[in-house]
């Protein structure tokens, strides 16, 4: 999960002025559209500018992460065909994009190719090391909520300090952001970054595994207090939220997104 | 990967996925042990929070372990050289089949019918027990949670703590089968002084004693052993034959290197700053004999292979299972195989990749395991890599053959892509419930299903934010 390319292009200076393509992913396009309107009114309030490739698909990742290389090559190209021309990728996804950044490598590593790799970011990341973003006026969210930072985006994107590095100071980019928030109450778990089991065709290949750690996961929220399980990564919440329906628990599930922008729900 | 030739490759997969899912059906065991296995990570936490240099201790074993990995052959030969010059005897196996043979003619050499050894990984890998077994010999686990696992003819399910797996409960029902004791006390105490009153003797009348070896140390040709009980010392100390099984990733180069590897153990493996016992054998003792066997049996097909030869650094301290959310929910039995957890991941496949063909399948990929490796190995990178080859091999399960490449064949097509969403969106909508919750559709069986939503955002993008 090691994250060899972050870095390599800086956009700390002038953030604003790039061409941002927005990148939603496909299970995003279909099942959760309110994250997509979310991420593009938040980016548009903070003033970027920002287009959606209408031709856009997938990042390659369920082929890739299965083990099909090869099935996820054709995918991959087609990616890179739909981002190449922008300056930036911006996606609210930290799976996705950590597929992109570090595994995207079913296809030859032309310019092109290196340059949507390397230009690629996670709407967390994006708001937090490039933007800086210091205030969101507009933004309240009076809950409780218990935060799912998912495990692409801890220890493949560097989100969050991973629990077992125990030795390094604490930090966490989606907490600040959370913060500037007026009203959210973050709430403390047992086990704050354990896996929720979603783990991609995991999830059906193996179905007792992966419910029981989804059960784990939303009881830990549960017995805390949780109100709203918040997350940058909303495939994770896809599976958690399908564990709630099913024990009809009081909880909801939201992507960070949607708070930082102040809804739509 | 090349495989050796010893190894069949037809034999039949490991389910993982079934047997964890009949583990997890189990209910109080896999509660207990994802209880138990978690509390050795949050000790590993805690013990490491006292070493302000931890990640820099990491760095320095990983490189160690390089550098003496890529120099094998000297240090090897330095060891064998020190080793002798100790009095040691040094045997070396290319495979499982002659360090079996090799133990099997030292011991028949010597007589022995009676043999008491401590827990090596290596030794259960090349399945020596029922080898010698089957030639009449007498094999005694020392180990308390070994013995466990031989009484009950299961292989251990964890590096550290072989019968985590089990409730106490299970132990005195099998104490009471096989030793005599109440089996409806199922006090530690009491389950424990039965099984050591059972040892004493076997101990007094074994012929030999074997151990496997934590570290050897090129530069003095002694080796290490490091366990809680003290019974590696025991079987060590009172037969007067000893034999040693050593990976020959074992090595390390320098006495003081151990100053790197002890502090990160124990830490590691149960949170404790030591073992009870760090045992240092220098040559036999005083009337005795002691044998090493260096064992390859895969380990040079794996130094040369570009992703997997960083597996070879692993000391087999078990933090990867502790962390492992997959492996906690599952329980070490249901890999099938002799490593298991997210190293066994990584090396099972390397021993036997028809058997061990789903292994690589059996992780969510959280990258936990990386992270408290000890020696740095990137686990979850090769676990990852493993799917390929698996793929690469046509070894892969057909069910989830077919859906990826289908996937594969949709996806790079945005008018093949946007019509499948929406028929899937509306067979969502459509589909009665008992359609959707059943025994084939594996998410919904203890999961809902998403709801559809009644517009992509792709449809609401076209229709509220023309593109320009």
């Amino acid at each position: 999960m090691t994250n060899e390319t972050i870095g390599t292009v800086d956009f700390s200076e002038s953030a604003k002025e790039k061409k941002i393509g927005l990148f939603i992913p496909c299970y995003i396009d279909a099942f959760f559209p309110q994250v997509g309107i979310a991420t593009l009114e938040l980016l548009e309030k903070l003033g970027c500018s920002v287009e959606y490739p209408l031709e856009q698909t997938c990042c390659g990742q369920p082929m890739a992460n299965s083990g099909f290389q090869e099935d996820s090559a054709a995918t991959e190209a087609h990616f890179v065909e739909c981002f190449k021309d922008f300056d930036l990728v911006v996606g609210p996804s930290g799976s996705c994009v950590h597929h992109v950044r570090v595994h995207l490598d079913a296809i030859d590593e032309a310019p092109p190719v290196r340059k949507v790799r390397d230009s690629t970011r996670e709407l967390v990341e994006f708001l937090h090391d490039h933007l800086k973003i210091d205030a969101l006026p507009w933004a309240e969210f009076r809950h409780k909520v218990g935060l799912h930072d998912s495990c692409s985006a801890v220890r493949g994107l560097g989100h969050t300090r991973p629990s077992e590095l125990v030795c390094k100071p604490y930090f966490s980019k989606t907490r600040e952001l959370l913060k500037k928030v007026r009203g959210v109450e973050l709430i403390e778990i047992d086990r704050r970054d354990e896996c929720c089991g979603f783990g991609g065709s995991f999830c059906v290949t193996d179905e007792a595994v992966s419910a029981k750690m989804g059960y784990d996961r939303v009881n830990d929220f549960h017995r805390h207090g949780v109100e709203y399980i918040a997350s940058a990564d909303m495939s994770c919440l896809l599976h958690m939220k399908g564990v709630i329906d099913r024990l009809k628990l009081p909880m909801k599930v939201i992507h960070i997104a949607q708070i930082l922008n102040g809804g739509p729900l | 990967m090349s495989l050796p030739a010893m190894i069949k490759l037809k034999n039949r997969p490991v389910d993982p996925e079934a047997l964890a899912a009949r583990f997890i059906a189990l209910e109080n065991h896999e509660i207990t042990h994802d209880r138990l296995v978690w509390r050795m990570r949050t000790n590993r936490d805690e013990a490491i929070a006292g070493v302000p240099d931890w990640q820099e201790l990491r760095e320095l074993a990983s490189q160690i372990k390089e550098h003496t990995l890529t120099h094998l052959d000297d240090y090897l030969e330095q060891f064998e050289e020190n080793a002798k010059n100790l009095g040691t005897i040094v045997h070396w196996a290319r495979d499982a089949e002659e360090h079996n043979a090799t133990v099997h003619e030292i011991l028949k050499s010597h007589g022995v019918k009676s043999l008491i050894k401590s827990k090596s990984m290596l030794q259960e890998e090349c399945g020596m027990t029922p080898y010698l077994e089957k030639r009449g010999i007498e094999v005694t686990e020392s180990d308390l949670g070994e013995r466990i696992q031989q009484l009950s003819n299961e292989p251990p399910s964890h590096i550290v703590v072989p019968a985590i797996h089990k409730l106490r409960t299970d132990v005195a029902e099998l104490f009471a089968k096989n030793l005599g004791t109440d089996g409806n006390n199922s006090d530690p105490h009491y389950l424990t002084e039965a099984m050591r009153e059972n040892a004493r003797p076997r101990f007094m009348k074994a012929g030999a004693g074997m151990t496997g070896a934590n570290f050897a140390v090129a530069e003095t040709g002694g080796f290490v052993v490091c366990t809680n009980e003290g019974n590696a010392d025991i079987g060590a100390s009172v037969p007067p034959l000893h034999i040693a099984s050593i990976g020959i990733e074992k090595l390390i180069p320098r006495a003081r290197d151990l100053g790197v590897f002890i502090r990160m153990l124990s830490r590691s493996a149960l949170g404790s700053p030591i073992t009870q016992y760090t045992s240092h054998f220098h040559g036999p003792r005083k009337g005795g004999e002691l044998h090493v066997i260096l064992v390859d049996n895969t380990r040079s097909d794996r130094l040369g292979s570009d992703d997997f030869w960083h597996a070879l650094k692993c000391i087999r301290c078990g933090a990867c299972m502790n962390t492992c959310p997959v492996y906690r929910r599952s329980g070490g039995l249901s890999y099938g195989a002799t490593y298991s957890g997210p190293i066994g991941v990584i090396l099972d496949p390397g021993l036997d990749l028809s058997k061990y063909r789903e292994l690589p399948f059996h992780s969510s990929l959280c990258g936990s395991c990386s992270e408290v490796c000890p020696v740095k190995i990137d686990i979850s990178d090769q676990i990852y890599k493993w799917r390929r080859v698996v793929a690469e091999k046509g070894l892969m399960r057909v069910s989830k053959a077919v859906g990826m490449s289908a996937l594969g064949k949709v996806l790079p097509h945005p008018e093949l892509f946007h019509a499948a969403e929406l028929a899937a969106e509306s067979a969502l909508a459509h589909t009665p419930r008992f359609l959707l919750y059943n025994t084939l559709n594996p998410w919904g069986k203890h999961r809902e299903m998403p709801a559809a939503a009644p517009q992509t955002f792709r449809q609401w993008y076209i229709a509220n934010r023309r593109p320009k």
